[in-house]
């Protein structure tokens, strides 16, 4: 095994530590902000609020997302009643008038519910560059646990303090990690 | 593969014994992992009870009367059904209404809980809303067969087209068409998002290659990075807050089908939370009878506890009083409105009519019976419990009949008539529920039937997992 990269041995995804529970993963994602390193992630099992907070990811993309895709849907539900209605195929129904909006509503918030959310889950796959089938974690073999029961860090090699990536393996080794592993990319 | 520190011996996991759950809403010894592998292993391990076999064949069996039935149906015409003037609309309607009452649990267990901060979701939700999914396909059935020539079906919807013409949106039966198939599209988006990181989870645990390439090619990559967790929080809590006023919006719109008529005692302003109640209250009833099953031959009373049916069953006798207050409400308002043809067609309803036994079937099993829910006893008792939701099934069942038998004595004598179903029409509902049997038996079969990852979550500190921490605080 080797710290320095020589020409045969692949690039580098990153460096990536292992812990046993979701604490030590706030913890160590912490003291590696702390640290100065910038371009990082952290695995869980499930959901952990926290590590997205210290990544410096306090708020999605996805609630604007989904306001601005439930409004043109609902904008469209209704434009498009009142051209069915008013312009192209007026009727009388019951002496109503041909823009009886109110009854328009159901569809209206019927679109607008489909288009919020499809573009919601639209807009996740797209931001979280979904469907991804390889990506460099993959080669970890411990990272097979990173859906049952064990929390990673990988602090990546485009980080602008990575370097040869010895120092961030001194400084993983700090946090009393499981394991400590070369991403290879 | 350079690793600069060995993993840690991978020994089992623990073998410490943890305090009870205090709200009881966890049985067992459990931690994050003994947790997702009872429940992957259904999935991935091969074993089928034979019970499954059993309920499968079943469903399978039934639902052939299905495919005989609209075959028949589709040779001939609505004529082998039993439906005529005045009664047109017959057990089409009715099952359509009874299935999407059904399809309404799974997304409020899974919407509005997760909205009230109820904990005792996580255990049902999956399931519950593969149920409303498969409920809601049934339904669909229905009514695009009952239009007689359902391959023109897509009139339904307003596209330009040479004839220069379009759907009426002042009309309910356009709103129906706009609400269930939105009320599907949404609970399939919601059940997929909520699936995703379960399937990579059994993409990492699959035994066979086969496995791995299927459920890696479902879970689309996912990797658990807290970037991804943090939008897919915030997905699912929006798509809950969505999806609550939907299941709300889509009864409303379906019993605007009836209410929005002016036949006697369908032209009521009561019709929609009546319509939403009788949902909920049969959705919780089926969910009773998937569970007691899924706890019996799958041994998941470790999650799936006595204290979820107790609960399950204080929603039913709610719900059950909101829609008795219903029926109530038709009686008062038939007597004090002091409309000749409401009370006629009230009286007609429950003594003077040749259906008046439907209307004490109705009230015995959906009224009378299921206040034996007031008693702890009755409510921690799965056999009593079961023969309930039984009944509530049976009731809300005669519910939609009763209401549609209606048309069969309305203003004028003379337009009087009499309605009998064919077997032609037994045969499509009994295929119905043949369908519904065989779909939820292949989802227990090739899907976990309780979320993995929502279980981790909900499991105490001591045991792995976020004490329940609820979804609503992470997403942002």
């Amino acid at each position: 095994m080797s710290n320095t990269h020589t020409g045969d041995s692949p690039a580098l995804h990153g460096i990536m530590a292992e812990f046993t529970n979701a604490d030590a993963l706030v913890a160590s994602v912490r003291a590696a902000r702390l640290a100065g390193y910038s371009r990082m992630d952290g695995y869980s099992p499930y959901p952990v609020g926290e590590v997205a907070d210290e990544l410096g990811f306090p708020r999605s993309e996805i609630g604007a997302i989904m306001f601005i895709g439930g409004l043109c849907g609902a904008t469209f539900g209704l434009l498009m009643q009142t051209w069915i209605t008013v312009y192209d195929y007026p009727i009388s129904i019951g002496g109503k008038p041909f823009w009886s909006w109110p009854q328009y509503i159901p569809i209206t918030w019927a679109l607008l519910v489909l288009t919020a959310s499809l573009s919601g889950v639209f807009g996740l796959l797209a931001l979280c560059g979904l469907p991804q089938p390889y990506h460099p974690v993959f080669n970890v073999p411990q990272f097979a646990r990173a859906t049952r029961d064990r929390f990673f860090l990988c602090i990546e090699s485009t980080d602008p303090n990575f370097g040869d990536g010895s120092g961030v393996k001194t400084f993983l080794a700090t946090l009393n990690p499981d394991s400590i592993a070369e991403v290879p990319e | 593969m350079a690793t600069v520190i060995e993993p840690a011996v991978r020994g089992p996991y623990s073998n410490e014994l943890y305090a009870p759950h205090p709200e009881g809403l966890l049985g067992g010894n459990h931690n994050t992992v003994t947790l997702g592998d009872k429940i992957a292993d259904v999935v991935i391990g091969g074993r089928t009870p034979k019970a499954w076999w059993a309920f499968f064949l079943f469903g399978f069996m039934l639902l052939q009367g299905l495919v005989v039935g609209l075959a028949y149906l589709f040779y001939m015409g609505t004529g082998v059904w039993g439906i005529n003037q005045p009664v047109a609309w017959g057990l089409a309607i009715v099952n359509f209404v009874w299935w999407i009452g059904i399809g309404h649990a799974g997304t409020l267990i899974s919407a509005i809980l997760l909205l009230m901060h109820q904990k005792w979701r996580t255990s049902i939700n999956r399931y519950a809303e593969a149920m409303t999914l498969f409920a809601v396909s049934c339904a669909g059935i229905f009514p695009l067969v009952h239009m007689g020539r359902p391959w023109l079906g897509y009139w339904l919807f307003p596209f330009p087209n040479n004839m220069g013409a379009w759907p009426q949106p002042r009309s309910p039966l356009m709103w129906d068409a706009f609400a269930v198939s939105t009320y599907l599209t949404v609970s399939l988006v919601f059940w997929y998002v909520g699936l995703i990181p379960d399937l990579a989870i059994l993409r990492d645990t699959a035994k066979h290659k086969l496995q791995r390439m299927v459920y890696g090619m479902l879970a689309l990559g996912w990797r658990g990075s807290a970037y991804h967790w943090r939008r897919y929080e915030k997905l699912y809590l929006l798509l809950a807050g969505l999806g609550t006023p939907l299941v709300f919006s889509v009864h409303t719109i379906v019993s605007f089908d009836f209410a929005v008529a002016i036949v006697p005692l369908w032209h009521a302003t009561i019709f929609p939370p009546f319509f939403v109640a009788g949902a909920i209250f049969s959705g919780f009833a089926m969910v009773v009878w998937l569970a007691v099953p899924l706890r019996h031959f799958y041994g998941m009373k470790d999650f799936i506890t006595d204290k979820h049916l107790e609960l399950c069953a204080k929603v039913m006798i709610a719900t059950g009083l909101l829609v008795s207050f219903g029926y109530f409400c038709e009686l008062w308002m038939g007597w004090y409105s002091h409309s000749l043809y409401e009370w006629e067609t009230t009286y007609q309803r429950i003594w003077e009519g040749p259906y008046w036994w439907s209307y004490w079937c109705l009230i015995t099993t959906n009224t009378i019976i299921p206040q034996l829910l007031w008693f702890k006893r009755v409510r921690t008792n799965e056999l009593l419990l079961f023969l309930i939701a039984g009944s509530v099934h049976v009731g809300m069942w005669f519910e939609r009949y009763v209401i549609i038998i209606t048309l069969s004595r309305d203003h004028t004598p003379g337009a009087w008539g009499r309605y009998a179903p064919t077997e032609w029409d037994y045969a499509i509902m009994l295929g119905s529920v043949g369908l519904f049997i065989t779909l939820f038996c292949l989802f227990i079969k090739f899907l976990p039937m309780i979320s993995i990852t929502e279980m981790r979550e909900f499991l105490p500190f001591k045991q792995g997992g976020r004490d329940g921490h609820a979804v609503m605080e992470n997403a942002k």
